[in-house]
């Protein structure tokens, strides 16, 4: 009951970007997929990115309104890095699993789909980005996602004042969107 | 109203850092201009992809720093950071299942190579030229004996004594003077020859083992002398391809067989006698090998056990040094004189055989 708790606990601060509950999550789990890569024909770095995006995925899971674990922490990521690195391998035109640390898998077919998808968004918002060049990345990017101010943004910037930025950046913005509508259809 | 004060308007709309005013005078208008309403969903759609985007960047980043932090405090070790075996332990991980398929090739190979050496090349310790001498088995030798036994109204075979073998012989000089091979007549206790039914005791009055060449006499009064052999004996080599017979005794009657001369040497390149090609078996050893002219070319001695109808015959001028040898030791042999032309000189092979066989004995080595 307590550890049950506790790890309703860890994911939560996982929502919030908790680095203690990250840190923790990171610490129980990441030895596990680590000896499971290396045991696989994989190497250290692979393993580091398989256990990240399953941390990824694990934090989108948890950020959805209609969050509900139905298993352990541990049992959740294994499953998904096993899903990620049997694809990877399956891509790499080698195959097979040696060993099974953890017997019980959980589905997590529905969240891995979801996860791809989002995925897919962000390297369109991405590539959109870097495509813009600067200084236009880099207002968008200090105003949209480090959310500064327009003040201190035309202060960082040298603008003379901050309207003159407000005018920049929604010129960047108009043409942010272009790029980003053109690849991303509503419609679908 | 101008777009960039729209886009900020919308902005502050969705935060939701507008006055009450404000936002029913903003719904007002969005629900007034069709254009405008759907720039506010598609800016919000917008935001939205911003917002998550802007998350994923920053969980990118903490995970990222979560493990360095991890690694710098020894929770989770990597690149062998703690594990100085890693990166062999890694690579043998990763290759051990392409190291035992490779290991077991190599090791099936290895297995059917060996297999393969043993069973298809010759055992050195085996005789790799069979010597065309005729070993008959126990019952069969007994039963032979006590044929002969029955059957002769006067008993040859010499006494206390069984049949080991035999082979074949010819005609040296009419008076009774026989040439086998010296391994048909080896350890000799007592030896019959036999032509056309009729035994003839003998002895051996000269035998050479290098030459593998032996020369008997029949003591047998019965012998009656014939006037003159048929045949000659070649003191000059044959040529290949030439044709040529035999005529032994590989059972209990006469055989004869044809073949040609395959090369001048014999047994890895033996000088004295010859490669020939015809069916031959125990039992032919000793028997004369011809020319189409009917002079004699050889001595049927052995076969090569490995391959299939080679055969080696002594050459004919070896019967010539066997006999200059025997006249030195032994000078009571003088009177041989060894036939020098022949008689079959374009006759038909059957005359020629009818002929020739009166002179072909089957040699019976009892010890």
């Amino acid at each position: 009951m307590k550890a049950e708790s506790n790890e309703q606990a860890l994911l939560k601060g996982l929502a919030n970007n908790d680095t203690k509950a990250i840190d923790t999550i990171y610490k129980d789990n990441f030895g596990m997929i680590q000896a499971f890569i290396l045991n696989n024909n994989g190497t250290y770095d692979d393993a580091r990115d398989v256990f990240q995006e399953a941390m990824i995925t694990l934090y989108e899971k948890a950020k959805s309104e209609s969050f509900v674990l139905t298993c352990q922490i541990k049992t959740y990521i294994y499953s998904v890095c096993r899903r990620l690195w049997l694809k990877r391998l399956q891509q790499a035109g080698r195959y097979v699993l040696q060993s099974e640390a953890v017997d019980d898998l959980v589905p997590v077919e529905e969240d891995m789909d979801i996860h791809e998808r989002r995925n897919a968004e962000f390297s369109i918002m991405e590539r959109a980005l870097n495509s813009l060049g600067e200084p236009c990345k880099s207002i968008l990017e200090a105003y949209y996602l480090k959310k500064q101010d327009m003040n201190e943004i035309a202060a960082s910037f040298g603008y003379t004042n901050a309207d003159n930025a407000k005018n920049q950046k929604y010129k960047c913005l108009m043409r942010l969107k272009k790029l980003f509508f053109a690849q991303y259809n509503i419609g679908d | 109203m101008e777009d960039i004060q729209l886009i900020e308007a919308t902005e502050r709309y969705l935060n939701g850092t507008m006055s009450e005013a404000e936002k029913t005078a903003f719904e007002q208008l969005r629900k007034n201009t069709p254009e405008v309403d759907q720039m506010v969903v598609e800016h919000k759609l917008f935001l939205h992809q911003m917002d998550a985007y802007s998350d994923h960047r920053n969980l990118k980043q903490a995970l990222h720093d979560a493990h360095s932090r991890l690694v710098d405090k020894g929770d989770i070790s990597e690149n062998g950071r703690s594990n100085g075996k890693a990166k062999i332990v890694q690579l043998w991980q990763k290759y051990r299942r392409v190291t035992g398929i490779a290991a077991s090739i190599a090791g099936i190979t290895a297995l059917v190579i060996s297999w393969m050496v043993a069973a298809l090349s010759p055992n050195a310790n085996n005789t790799r030229i069979q010597q065309l001498g005729r070993e008959i088995e126990q019952i069969k030798r007994n039963q032979q004996y006590q044929g002969v036994k029955l059957n002769e109204v006067e008993n040859k075979i010499p006494k206390g004594t069984t049949l080991k073998g035999g082979g074949s012989a010819f005609l040296l000089d009419s008076k009774g003077y026989l040439l086998t091979n010296a391994h048909v007549i080896k350890d000799a206790k007592g030896i019959l020859v036999v032509n056309k039914g009729k035994e003839y005791s003998a002895s051996v009055i000269y035998a050479n083992a290098a030459q593998d060449l032996a020369i008997l006499k029949i003591n047998d009064s019965d012998f009656t002398t014939a006037a003159q052999l048929p045949y000659g004996i070649r003191k000059n080599s044959s040529e290949l391809g030439e044709e040529i017979f035999t005529l032994g005794y590989p059972r209990n009657d006469i055989v004869y067989n044809m073949g040609y001369l395959s090369s001048r040497t014999g047994f890895e390149g033996d000088s004295s006698s010859y490669q020939i090609s015809l069916p031959a078996n125990p039992g032919n050893s000793g028997g004369p090998v011809f020319n189409k002219n009917g002079e004699i070319i050889g001595v049927l001695s052995t076969r090569q056990t490995q391959a299939e109808g080679v055969v080696f015959a002594i050459k004919s001028k070896g019967i010539y040094q066997l006999v200059d040898e025997m006249k030195k030791a032994d000078t009571a042999t003088k009177r041989i004189k060894l036939p020098a032309g022949s008689n079959l000189k374009g006759v038909e092979r059957r005359q020629q055989i009818a002929e020739i066989e009166d002179c072909v004995f089957l040699v019976n080595v009892y010890n």
